[in-house]
Protein backbone atom coordinates (compact mmCIF):
# COMPACT_ATOMS: atom_id res chain seq x y z
CA UNK A 1 0.00 0.00 0.00
CA UNK A 2 1.57 3.53 -0.85
CA UNK A 3 0.55 7.11 0.19
CA UNK A 4 0.18 9.06 -2.68
CA UNK A 5 0.36 13.00 -2.32
CA UNK A 6 -3.46 13.34 -2.07
CA UNK A 7 -3.78 10.38 0.88
CA UNK A 8 -0.94 12.65 2.97
CA UNK A 9 -3.12 15.51 2.40
CA UNK A 10 -6.19 13.82 3.76
CA UNK A 11 -4.85 12.56 6.65
CA UNK A 12 -3.15 16.06 7.62
CA UNK A 13 -6.52 17.64 7.24
CA UNK A 14 -7.72 14.68 9.12
CA UNK A 15 -5.16 15.27 12.11
CA UNK A 16 -5.87 19.06 11.76
CA UNK A 17 -2.41 19.81 11.43
CA UNK A 18 -1.68 22.87 9.01
CA UNK A 19 1.22 21.91 6.46
CA UNK A 20 3.31 23.84 3.73
CA UNK A 21 3.79 22.12 0.64
CA UNK A 22 7.75 22.23 1.97
CA UNK A 23 6.07 20.19 4.67
CA UNK A 24 4.38 17.81 2.49
CA UNK A 25 6.99 16.27 -0.30
CA UNK A 26 9.59 15.15 2.07
CA UNK A 27 6.80 13.39 4.22
CA UNK A 28 5.43 11.40 1.47
CA UNK A 29 8.74 9.51 1.42
CA UNK A 30 8.94 9.31 5.23
CA UNK A 31 5.55 8.26 5.66
CA UNK A 32 5.63 5.30 2.77
CA UNK A 33 8.93 3.80 4.53
CA UNK A 34 7.86 3.67 7.97
CA UNK A 35 4.20 2.21 6.79
CA UNK A 36 6.25 0.10 4.42
CA UNK A 37 7.86 -1.66 7.26
CA UNK A 38 5.11 -1.66 9.70
CA UNK A 39 3.61 -4.20 6.77
CA UNK A 40 5.84 -6.70 7.82
CA UNK A 41 3.17 -7.70 10.48
CA UNK A 42 0.58 -8.78 7.78
CA UNK A 43 2.71 -11.48 7.94
CA UNK A 44 1.81 -12.96 11.82
CA UNK A 45 -0.51 -15.37 12.35
CA UNK A 46 -3.19 -14.16 14.49
CA UNK A 47 -5.89 -16.24 13.76
CA UNK A 48 -7.97 -17.18 17.28
CA UNK A 49 -6.46 -14.11 18.94
CA UNK A 50 -8.08 -11.14 20.67
CA UNK A 51 -6.43 -8.04 20.83
CA UNK A 52 -4.53 -6.23 23.46
CA UNK A 53 -6.99 -3.79 25.15
CA UNK A 54 -5.19 -3.30 28.36
CA UNK A 55 -1.45 -3.77 29.62
CA UNK A 56 -2.22 -5.33 33.11
CA UNK A 57 -4.86 -7.91 33.82
CA UNK A 58 -7.30 -6.04 35.73
CA UNK A 59 -10.77 -4.74 35.33
CA UNK A 60 -11.46 -1.08 35.17
CA UNK A 61 -12.35 0.22 38.96
CA UNK A 62 -15.57 0.98 39.75
CA UNK A 63 -16.92 4.56 42.34
CA UNK A 64 -19.69 5.52 43.59
CA UNK A 65 -21.88 7.61 41.58
CA UNK A 66 -21.20 10.90 44.08
CA UNK A 67 -19.61 13.91 43.84
CA UNK A 68 -15.97 13.88 45.12
CA UNK A 69 -14.46 17.27 44.98
CA UNK A 70 -10.92 16.76 45.17
CA UNK A 71 -11.81 14.13 42.30
CA UNK A 72 -13.75 15.85 39.89
CA UNK A 73 -12.32 18.96 40.56
CA UNK A 74 -15.32 21.07 40.83
CA UNK A 75 -15.72 25.15 42.00
CA UNK A 76 -12.15 25.59 40.42
CA UNK A 77 -12.81 28.04 37.55
CA UNK A 78 -10.40 30.36 37.82
CA UNK A 79 -7.89 27.21 37.36
CA UNK A 80 -9.73 26.06 34.45
CA UNK A 81 -9.46 28.84 32.42
CA UNK A 82 -5.92 29.97 34.17
CA UNK A 83 -4.12 28.48 30.53
CA UNK A 84 -6.60 29.48 27.56
CA UNK A 85 -5.32 31.84 25.44
CA UNK A 86 -8.66 33.76 25.36
CA UNK A 87 -11.22 34.05 28.22
CA UNK A 88 -13.81 36.39 29.33
CA UNK A 89 -15.79 35.66 32.65
CA UNK A 90 -14.47 32.53 32.70
CA UNK A 91 -15.61 31.48 29.47
CA UNK A 92 -13.30 30.55 26.54
CA UNK A 93 -13.28 32.76 23.88
CA UNK A 94 -13.32 31.54 20.31
CA UNK A 95 -14.01 32.29 16.54
CA UNK A 96 -17.74 31.94 15.87
CA UNK A 97 -18.90 28.78 14.82
CA UNK A 98 -22.79 28.85 13.83
CA UNK A 99 -23.94 31.30 11.52
CA UNK B 1 33.34 19.75 53.15
CA UNK B 2 32.97 17.08 50.93
CA UNK B 3 31.55 18.19 47.41
CA UNK B 4 27.58 17.00 48.89
CA UNK B 5 27.01 16.01 44.98
CA UNK B 6 29.48 13.90 44.99
CA UNK B 7 27.13 11.84 47.74
CA UNK B 8 25.05 8.86 45.88
CA UNK B 9 21.23 9.46 47.04
CA UNK B 10 21.22 7.00 49.72
CA UNK B 11 24.15 8.65 51.43
CA UNK B 12 23.12 12.08 50.92
CA UNK B 13 19.70 11.13 52.57
CA UNK B 14 21.33 9.55 55.29
CA UNK B 15 24.07 12.35 55.55
CA UNK B 16 20.83 14.63 55.98
CA UNK B 17 18.64 12.21 58.56
CA UNK B 18 22.00 12.55 60.32
CA UNK B 19 22.47 16.66 60.72
CA UNK B 20 25.73 16.22 59.44
CA UNK B 21 24.98 18.82 56.68
CA UNK B 22 22.01 20.83 55.97
CA UNK B 23 19.56 20.29 52.72
CA UNK B 24 20.27 24.45 52.28
CA UNK B 25 24.11 23.08 51.51
CA UNK B 26 23.34 20.43 49.61
CA UNK B 27 20.68 22.20 47.56
CA UNK B 28 23.40 24.70 46.70
CA UNK B 29 25.79 22.62 46.00
CA UNK B 30 23.42 21.03 43.13
CA UNK B 31 22.57 24.67 42.19
CA UNK B 32 26.35 26.02 41.95
CA UNK B 33 26.61 22.73 39.53
CA UNK B 34 23.68 22.82 37.73
CA UNK B 35 23.89 26.73 36.69
CA UNK B 36 27.26 26.09 35.37
CA UNK B 37 26.05 23.15 33.19
CA UNK B 38 24.28 25.39 30.53
CA UNK B 39 26.77 23.23 27.80
CA UNK B 40 24.69 20.36 28.65
CA UNK B 41 21.53 21.78 27.97
CA UNK B 42 19.64 19.48 30.47
CA UNK B 43 17.34 21.97 32.47
CA UNK B 44 15.11 23.93 30.57
CA UNK B 45 14.20 25.89 33.41
CA UNK B 46 15.82 25.75 36.97
CA UNK B 47 13.60 27.11 40.46
CA UNK B 48 16.29 27.80 42.73
CA UNK B 49 14.42 30.20 44.58
CA UNK B 50 11.51 27.66 45.39
CA UNK B 51 14.54 24.88 45.73
CA UNK B 52 16.10 27.13 48.54
CA UNK B 53 12.78 27.81 50.14
CA UNK B 54 11.82 24.21 49.91
CA UNK B 55 15.47 23.35 51.56
CA UNK B 56 15.21 25.85 54.02
CA UNK B 57 11.42 23.69 55.40
CA UNK B 58 13.19 20.37 55.02
CA UNK B 59 16.14 21.87 57.66
CA UNK B 60 13.54 22.38 59.99
CA UNK B 61 11.09 19.20 59.46
CA UNK B 62 14.74 17.35 59.95
CA UNK B 63 15.52 19.75 63.26
CA UNK B 64 12.28 18.92 64.30
CA UNK B 65 12.62 15.35 64.22
CA UNK B 66 9.51 14.97 61.42
CA UNK B 67 12.01 14.28 58.10
CA UNK B 68 10.19 12.22 55.23
CA UNK B 69 11.95 9.29 53.70
CA UNK B 70 13.57 11.82 51.11
CA UNK B 71 13.73 14.93 53.04
CA UNK B 72 16.22 17.44 51.53
CA UNK B 73 17.11 15.33 48.38
CA UNK B 74 17.45 17.64 45.29
CA UNK B 75 15.98 16.00 42.18
CA UNK B 76 15.65 17.16 38.94
CA UNK B 77 11.97 16.87 37.31
CA UNK B 78 11.20 15.80 33.57
CA UNK B 79 9.43 18.24 32.61
CA UNK B 80 6.90 15.96 30.93
CA UNK B 81 5.40 16.07 34.97
CA UNK B 82 3.39 18.93 35.59
CA UNK B 83 4.54 20.88 38.60
CA UNK B 84 2.13 22.90 39.91
CA UNK B 85 3.00 27.14 39.86
CA UNK B 86 6.14 26.10 37.82
CA UNK B 87 5.70 25.92 33.65
CA UNK B 88 5.70 22.23 31.90
CA UNK B 89 5.98 22.45 28.44
CA UNK B 90 6.88 18.98 27.00
CA UNK B 91 9.92 20.37 25.32
CA UNK B 92 6.59 21.63 22.93
CA UNK B 93 6.24 25.38 22.03
CA UNK B 94 2.69 24.12 21.35
CA UNK B 95 2.62 24.08 25.20
CA UNK B 96 4.94 27.56 25.60
CA UNK B 97 3.52 29.30 28.79
CA UNK B 98 1.42 26.39 30.02
CA UNK B 99 1.83 26.63 34.16
CA UNK B 100 -0.59 23.69 36.04
CA UNK B 101 -2.51 24.35 38.65
CA UNK B 102 -2.11 20.97 39.42
CA UNK B 103 0.73 18.58 41.16
CA UNK B 104 1.43 15.30 38.95
CA UNK B 105 1.16 12.52 41.60
CA UNK B 106 4.64 11.31 40.76
CA UNK B 107 6.37 14.07 42.11
CA UNK B 108 3.68 15.05 44.31
CA UNK B 109 4.50 11.72 46.13
CA UNK B 110 8.15 13.07 46.15
CA UNK B 111 7.10 16.26 47.78
CA UNK B 112 5.55 14.50 49.99
CA UNK B 113 8.64 12.36 50.91
CA UNK B 114 10.15 15.70 50.94
CA UNK B 115 12.35 16.13 48.05
CA UNK B 116 13.53 19.76 46.92
CA UNK B 117 13.11 19.87 43.16
CA UNK B 118 16.02 22.01 41.57
CA UNK B 119 14.04 22.39 38.41
CA UNK B 120 12.69 20.57 34.76
CA UNK B 121 14.31 18.72 32.68
CA UNK B 122 14.90 18.84 28.83
CA UNK B 123 13.34 15.76 27.21
CA UNK B 124 12.13 14.84 23.26
CA UNK B 125 8.58 16.73 22.15
CA UNK B 126 6.16 15.36 24.04
CA UNK B 127 8.46 12.17 24.55
CA UNK B 128 8.77 11.32 21.09
CA UNK B 129 12.03 10.38 20.14
CA UNK B 130 15.48 8.19 21.10
CA UNK B 131 18.21 11.32 20.87
CA UNK B 132 16.24 13.97 22.35
CA UNK B 133 17.09 16.17 19.06
CA UNK B 134 12.96 16.69 18.63
CA UNK B 135 13.04 19.29 21.82
CA UNK B 136 11.77 22.46 21.11
CA UNK B 137 14.67 23.42 23.56
CA UNK B 138 17.44 21.58 21.11
CA UNK B 139 19.30 18.65 22.35
CA UNK B 140 20.75 17.66 25.34
CA UNK B 141 24.68 16.84 25.03
CA UNK B 142 25.99 13.60 26.50
CA UNK B 143 28.17 14.61 29.27
CA UNK B 144 30.00 11.50 28.18
CA UNK B 145 32.63 11.73 25.47
CA UNK B 146 34.22 9.68 23.11
CA UNK B 147 38.08 9.42 24.19
CA UNK B 148 40.56 12.16 22.47
CA UNK B 149 37.47 13.34 20.23
CA UNK B 150 35.06 16.06 20.91
CA UNK B 151 32.04 14.93 19.14
CA UNK B 152 28.42 16.54 20.63
CA UNK B 153 27.39 13.08 21.81
CA UNK B 154 23.26 12.34 22.12
CA UNK B 155 22.03 11.25 26.04
CA UNK B 156 19.23 9.46 24.36
CA UNK B 157 15.78 9.84 24.87
CA UNK B 158 13.02 11.09 25.62
CA UNK B 159 14.23 11.43 28.82
CA UNK B 160 17.71 12.95 27.90
CA UNK B 161 17.93 15.58 30.17
CA UNK B 162 16.79 13.43 33.16
CA UNK B 163 19.97 10.94 32.13
CA UNK B 164 22.41 13.76 31.12
CA UNK B 165 21.58 15.73 34.40
CA UNK B 166 21.96 12.32 36.92
CA UNK B 167 24.85 11.36 34.97
CA UNK B 168 26.90 14.90 35.17
CA UNK B 169 25.45 15.25 38.67
CA UNK B 170 23.21 18.31 38.60
CA UNK B 171 20.85 16.69 40.45
CA UNK B 172 21.07 13.66 43.29
CA UNK B 173 18.53 11.62 40.73
CA UNK B 174 16.10 12.97 38.51
CA UNK B 175 12.31 11.72 37.25
CA UNK B 176 11.47 10.04 33.95
CA UNK B 177 8.92 8.16 31.70
CA UNK B 178 9.32 5.45 29.14
CA UNK B 179 6.53 4.51 26.76
CA UNK B 180 8.88 2.25 24.50
CA UNK B 181 12.57 2.46 26.18
CA UNK B 182 12.69 6.41 27.26
CA UNK B 183 14.33 5.77 30.75
CA UNK B 184 16.43 2.70 29.67
CA UNK B 185 18.07 3.79 26.68
CA UNK B 186 19.25 6.77 28.32
CA UNK B 187 20.23 5.45 31.50
CA UNK B 188 22.42 2.73 29.19
CA UNK B 189 24.10 5.70 27.06
CA UNK B 190 24.96 8.03 30.29
CA UNK B 191 26.43 5.25 32.72
CA UNK B 192 23.22 5.24 34.90
CA UNK B 193 20.36 3.20 36.12
CA UNK B 194 17.12 3.57 35.00
CA UNK B 195 14.06 1.45 36.01
CA UNK B 196 10.35 1.63 33.84
CA UNK B 197 7.84 -0.01 36.64
CA UNK B 198 5.28 -2.42 35.91
CA UNK B 199 2.45 -0.87 34.14
CA UNK B 200 0.04 0.74 36.55
CA UNK B 201 3.05 1.12 39.59
CA UNK B 202 3.28 4.48 39.48
CA UNK B 203 0.35 6.73 38.71
CA UNK B 204 -0.01 8.75 35.12
CA UNK B 205 -1.93 11.54 36.54
CA UNK B 206 -0.51 14.91 35.84
CA UNK B 207 1.98 13.71 33.09
CA UNK B 208 1.61 14.86 30.25
CA UNK B 209 0.25 11.79 28.01
CA UNK B 210 2.25 10.36 24.73
CA UNK B 211 0.41 6.62 24.38
CA UNK B 212 -1.39 5.45 27.39
CA UNK B 213 -1.44 2.23 27.62
CA UNK B 214 2.44 2.29 27.19
CA UNK B 215 3.43 5.18 29.15
CA UNK B 216 4.98 4.41 32.39
CA UNK B 217 7.23 6.98 35.38
CA UNK B 218 10.19 5.73 36.21
CA UNK B 219 13.43 6.95 37.90
CA UNK B 220 17.20 7.56 36.51
CA UNK B 221 19.76 7.50 39.15
CA UNK B 222 23.45 6.62 39.78
CA UNK B 223 22.96 2.95 41.15
CA UNK B 224 20.31 0.22 41.57
CA UNK B 225 19.69 0.97 45.43
CA UNK B 226 19.55 5.21 44.62
CA UNK B 227 16.67 3.91 41.83
CA UNK B 228 14.84 1.86 43.98
CA UNK B 229 14.82 4.67 47.23
CA UNK B 230 13.42 6.63 44.39
CA UNK B 231 10.40 3.99 42.87
CA UNK B 232 9.36 3.65 46.52
CA UNK B 233 8.44 7.10 46.97
CA UNK B 234 7.15 7.47 43.20
CA UNK B 235 5.02 4.95 43.02
CA UNK B 236 1.69 4.41 44.63
CA UNK B 237 -2.58 3.40 44.22
CA UNK B 238 -3.90 6.37 42.84
CA UNK B 239 -7.83 6.93 42.25
CA UNK B 240 -6.85 9.56 39.71
CA UNK B 241 -5.58 6.90 37.27
CA UNK B 242 -7.98 4.37 36.23
CA UNK B 243 -5.00 2.25 35.40
CA UNK B 244 -3.27 2.66 38.61
CA UNK B 245 -2.58 -1.02 40.02
CA UNK B 246 -4.33 -1.37 43.77
CA UNK B 247 -1.45 -2.65 45.56
CA UNK B 248 0.55 -2.33 48.72
CA UNK B 249 3.92 -0.42 47.13
CA UNK B 250 7.05 -2.95 48.94
CA UNK B 251 10.33 -0.54 50.25
CA UNK B 252 12.33 -1.42 47.43
CA UNK B 253 15.31 -0.73 48.75
CA UNK B 254 15.01 -3.84 51.50
CA UNK B 255 14.88 -6.02 48.56
CA UNK B 256 18.26 -5.67 47.39
CA UNK B 257 19.61 -8.10 49.39
CA UNK B 258 20.01 -11.34 48.94
CA UNK B 259 21.58 -12.42 45.53
CA UNK B 260 20.70 -14.05 42.58
CA UNK B 261 21.22 -17.71 43.98
CA UNK B 262 18.63 -20.05 42.56
CA UNK B 263 17.52 -17.56 40.39
CA UNK B 264 16.49 -18.85 36.52
CA UNK B 265 18.19 -16.17 34.45
CA UNK B 266 16.77 -16.66 30.42
CA UNK B 267 18.68 -15.42 27.55
CA UNK B 268 16.64 -14.65 24.54
CA UNK B 269 18.51 -16.30 21.43
CA UNK B 270 16.30 -13.42 19.12
CA UNK B 271 18.02 -10.25 20.93
CA UNK B 272 21.41 -11.59 19.44
CA UNK B 273 20.92 -9.10 15.96
CA UNK B 274 22.89 -8.91 12.88
CA UNK B 275 25.30 -6.06 13.06
CA UNK B 276 25.34 -5.25 16.64
CA UNK B 277 28.82 -4.59 17.80
CA UNK B 278 30.73 -8.01 19.17
CA UNK B 279 31.41 -4.87 22.23
CA UNK B 280 27.95 -5.24 23.15
CA UNK B 281 27.55 -9.21 22.66
CA UNK B 282 31.16 -9.34 24.75
CA UNK B 283 29.25 -7.75 27.50
CA UNK B 284 25.76 -9.20 27.52
CA UNK B 285 27.53 -12.86 27.63
CA UNK B 286 30.04 -11.49 30.65
CA UNK B 287 26.95 -10.25 32.28
CA UNK B 288 25.63 -13.63 31.90
CA UNK B 289 28.67 -15.17 33.51
CA UNK B 290 28.53 -13.10 36.41
CA UNK B 291 24.79 -13.68 37.28
CA UNK B 292 25.88 -17.50 36.55
CA UNK B 293 29.33 -17.41 39.00
CA UNK B 294 27.19 -16.12 41.86
CA UNK B 295 24.76 -18.87 41.78
CA UNK B 296 22.13 -18.13 38.85
CA UNK B 297 20.86 -20.60 36.41
CA UNK B 298 21.38 -19.18 32.76
CA UNK B 299 18.86 -20.63 30.54
CA UNK B 300 18.64 -19.62 26.58
CA UNK B 301 14.86 -19.36 25.76
CA UNK B 302 13.19 -18.43 22.41
CA UNK B 303 11.32 -15.24 21.75
CA UNK B 304 10.51 -15.45 18.22
CA UNK B 305 8.02 -12.51 18.06
CA UNK B 306 10.46 -10.14 19.21
CA UNK B 307 11.11 -8.29 15.54
CA UNK B 308 7.74 -7.57 15.30
CA UNK B 309 7.74 -5.65 18.49
CA UNK B 310 8.75 -2.27 16.88
CA UNK B 311 6.48 -2.15 14.29
CA UNK B 312 3.61 -3.32 16.46
CA UNK B 313 4.52 -0.01 18.86
CA UNK B 314 5.13 2.06 15.58
CA UNK B 315 1.39 1.82 14.94
CA UNK B 316 0.17 1.45 18.58
CA UNK B 317 2.05 4.58 19.90
CA UNK B 318 1.33 6.83 17.17
CA UNK B 319 -2.33 6.15 17.22
CA UNK B 320 -2.41 6.60 20.95
CA UNK B 321 -0.70 10.12 20.18
CA UNK B 322 -2.74 11.15 17.51
CA UNK B 323 -5.79 10.48 19.99
CA UNK B 324 -3.92 12.19 22.95
CA UNK B 325 -2.49 15.55 20.98
CA UNK B 326 -6.20 16.29 19.92
CA UNK B 327 -6.66 18.18 23.18
CA UNK B 328 -4.03 20.65 21.29
CA UNK B 329 -6.92 22.77 19.60
CA UNK B 330 -5.71 26.21 20.78
CA UNK B 331 -8.71 26.78 22.95
CA UNK B 332 -8.44 25.89 26.72
CA UNK B 333 -4.38 26.06 27.12
CA UNK B 334 -1.19 26.68 25.35
CA UNK B 335 -0.42 28.63 22.10
CA UNK B 336 -2.99 29.89 19.52
CA UNK B 337 -2.62 30.87 15.92
CA UNK B 338 -5.67 33.08 15.44
CA UNK B 339 -7.88 32.43 12.44
CA UNK B 340 -11.55 33.37 12.42
CA UNK B 341 -12.82 29.83 11.07
CA UNK B 342 -12.55 27.45 13.83
CA UNK B 343 -11.24 24.71 11.68
CA UNK B 344 -8.28 26.99 9.97
CA UNK B 345 -7.43 28.07 13.83
CA UNK B 346 -6.89 24.58 14.88
CA UNK B 347 -5.05 23.52 11.90
CA UNK B 348 -3.04 26.81 11.59
CA UNK B 349 -2.21 25.98 15.75
CA UNK B 350 -0.88 22.60 15.36
CA UNK B 351 0.84 23.18 12.15
CA UNK B 352 3.04 25.80 14.13
CA UNK B 353 3.21 24.73 17.56
CA UNK B 354 3.79 20.62 16.57
CA UNK B 355 7.83 20.12 15.60
CA UNK B 356 8.76 17.42 12.86
CA UNK B 357 9.07 14.23 14.42
CA UNK B 358 5.45 14.88 16.27
CA UNK B 359 3.65 15.80 12.99
CA UNK B 360 5.54 12.88 11.63
CA UNK B 361 4.12 10.21 14.73
CA UNK B 362 0.52 12.24 14.50
CA UNK B 363 -0.05 11.91 10.85
CA UNK B 364 0.51 7.84 10.92
CA UNK B 365 -1.61 7.59 14.23
CA UNK B 366 -4.59 8.84 11.98
CA UNK B 367 -3.65 7.04 8.88
CA UNK B 368 -3.92 3.65 10.93
CA UNK B 369 -6.86 4.76 12.54
CA UNK B 370 -8.47 5.89 9.65
CA UNK B 371 -11.78 4.66 7.66
CA UNK B 372 -10.59 1.37 5.80
CA UNK B 373 -7.22 0.81 7.53
CA UNK B 374 -8.15 0.65 11.24
CA UNK B 375 -8.46 -3.70 10.92
CA UNK B 376 -5.40 -3.40 8.76
CA UNK B 377 -3.16 -1.91 10.69
CA UNK B 378 -4.15 -0.84 14.40
CA UNK B 379 -6.46 -3.77 15.12
CA UNK B 380 -4.32 -6.58 13.75
CA UNK B 381 -1.08 -4.71 15.80
CA UNK B 382 -3.70 -5.02 19.31
CA UNK B 383 -3.74 -8.53 18.21
CA UNK B 384 -0.15 -9.33 17.31
CA UNK B 385 0.42 -7.57 20.29
CA UNK B 386 -1.50 -9.72 22.69
CA UNK B 387 0.36 -12.61 20.98
CA UNK B 388 3.93 -10.72 22.30
CA UNK B 389 2.54 -10.70 25.65
CA UNK B 390 1.81 -14.29 25.89
CA UNK B 391 5.11 -15.31 24.40
CA UNK B 392 6.49 -13.08 26.95
CA UNK B 393 4.39 -15.00 29.77
CA UNK B 394 5.24 -18.13 28.63
CA UNK B 395 8.52 -17.34 28.98
CA UNK B 396 8.34 -16.13 32.31
CA UNK B 397 6.75 -20.09 33.55
CA UNK B 398 10.42 -20.84 32.82
CA UNK B 399 12.95 -18.09 33.80
CA UNK B 400 12.24 -15.75 36.62
CA UNK B 401 14.13 -13.07 34.88
CA UNK B 402 15.16 -11.96 31.64
CA UNK B 403 19.21 -10.14 30.85
CA UNK B 404 19.39 -8.61 27.26
CA UNK B 405 21.20 -5.46 26.16
CA UNK B 406 19.78 -2.16 26.87
CA UNK B 407 20.49 -0.14 23.81
CA UNK B 408 21.77 -1.77 20.43
CA UNK B 409 24.84 0.79 20.24
CA UNK B 410 26.67 3.07 22.73
CA UNK B 411 25.85 6.99 22.36
CA UNK B 412 25.86 8.08 19.15
CA UNK B 413 26.45 11.93 17.40
CA UNK B 414 24.02 14.70 17.30
CA UNK B 415 22.68 14.17 13.74
CA UNK B 416 23.56 10.92 13.06
CA UNK B 417 20.44 8.78 13.27
CA UNK B 418 18.03 11.84 12.78
CA UNK B 419 18.12 11.79 8.75
CA UNK B 420 16.27 8.37 8.81
CA UNK B 421 13.24 7.99 11.46
CA UNK B 422 13.23 3.76 11.22
CA UNK B 423 17.40 3.70 11.83
CA UNK B 424 16.32 6.31 15.02
CA UNK B 425 13.13 3.94 16.50
CA UNK B 426 15.26 0.75 16.27
CA UNK B 427 16.93 2.07 19.14
CA UNK B 428 14.30 0.69 21.59
CA UNK B 429 14.56 -2.66 19.89
CA UNK B 430 15.42 -4.03 23.25
CA UNK B 431 13.32 -2.33 25.26
CA UNK B 432 10.12 -2.12 23.90
CA UNK B 433 8.84 -5.60 24.49
CA UNK B 434 8.24 -4.34 28.02
CA UNK B 435 5.85 -1.69 27.07
CA UNK B 436 4.09 -3.64 24.85
CA UNK B 437 3.72 -6.40 27.50
CA UNK B 438 3.75 -3.83 30.69
CA UNK B 439 6.38 -5.73 32.42
CA UNK B 440 9.22 -3.97 34.25
CA UNK B 441 12.66 -3.33 32.99
CA UNK B 442 16.15 -2.19 34.89
CA UNK B 443 19.20 -1.00 32.61
CA UNK B 444 22.30 -0.67 34.74
CA UNK B 445 25.72 0.54 33.53
CA UNK B 446 27.83 -2.95 32.62
CA UNK B 447 30.98 -1.59 31.03
CA UNK B 448 32.59 0.67 28.24
CA UNK B 449 33.09 -0.01 24.91
CA UNK B 450 36.36 0.85 22.86
CA UNK B 451 35.56 4.68 22.51
CA UNK B 452 35.06 5.35 26.44
CA UNK B 453 31.21 5.03 26.17
CA UNK B 454 29.57 3.08 28.92
CA UNK B 455 27.09 0.45 27.78
CA UNK B 456 24.05 -0.66 29.92
CA UNK B 457 22.32 -4.35 30.38
CA UNK B 458 18.82 -5.05 31.15
CA UNK B 459 17.13 -7.17 33.20
CA UNK B 460 13.12 -8.00 32.38
CA UNK B 461 10.71 -9.39 35.30
CA UNK B 462 6.67 -10.47 34.67
CA UNK B 463 4.53 -7.78 35.85
CA UNK B 464 5.25 -6.77 39.24
CA UNK B 465 8.56 -8.55 39.50
CA UNK B 466 9.77 -5.25 40.60
CA UNK B 467 11.45 -6.89 43.73
CA UNK B 468 13.25 -9.65 42.00
CA UNK B 469 14.14 -7.75 38.93
CA UNK B 470 16.22 -5.22 41.80
CA UNK B 471 17.76 -7.98 43.78
CA UNK B 472 19.47 -8.81 40.22
CA UNK B 473 20.50 -5.57 39.57
CA UNK B 474 21.79 -5.24 42.87
CA UNK B 475 23.85 -8.36 42.17
CA UNK B 476 24.72 -7.29 38.58
CA UNK B 477 26.28 -4.01 39.63
CA UNK B 478 28.14 -5.40 42.36
CA UNK B 479 29.77 -7.66 40.24
CA UNK B 480 30.55 -5.62 37.36
CA UNK B 481 32.03 -2.79 39.46
CA UNK B 482 31.18 0.02 37.40
CA UNK B 483 33.15 3.24 38.52
CA UNK B 484 33.50 4.98 35.22
CA UNK B 485 32.79 8.81 35.14
CA UNK B 486 32.59 11.31 32.11
CA UNK B 487 34.89 14.14 32.43
CA UNK B 488 33.54 17.69 33.37
CA UNK B 489 34.58 19.13 30.24
CA UNK B 490 31.10 21.64 29.92
CA UNK B 491 32.47 23.38 32.99
CA UNK B 492 34.29 25.45 30.72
Amino acid sequence: MSLDEATVRKVAKLARIAMSDEEITPLIGELNGIIDWIEQLQEVDIEGVEAMTSSVDVALPMRADTLTHDETGGGKPDQIVANAPKTEDHFFIVPKVVE
Amino acid sequence: MTDLTSLKLAALRDGLAKKEFTAAEATDAYLERAEASGLLNAYVRLTADKARECAKASDERISKGEAGPLEGVPLGIKDLFCTEGTPTNASSKILEGFTPTYESTVSGNLKRDGAVFLGKLNLDEFAMGSSNETSAHGPVINPWRREGEDTKLSPGGSSGGSAAAVSARLCAAATATDTGGSIRQPAALTGTVGIKPTYGRCSRFGIVAFASSLDQAGPIARDVRDASIMLTSMASYDPKDSTSIDRPVPDYEKALEGGVKGLKIGIPKEYRLDGMPSEIDALWQKGAELLKEQGAEIVEVSLPLTKYALPVYYIVAPAEASSNLARYDGIRYGQRVHDDDINELYAKTRGEGFGAEVKRRLMIGTYVLSAGYYDAYYLRAQRVRKKIAMELAEAFEKVDLLLTPSSPSSAFGLGEKSSDPIEMYLNDVFTVTANLAGVPGVSVPAGVDSQGLPLGLQLVAPAFGEEVMLRGAAALEEAIGFDAQPTEWWRG
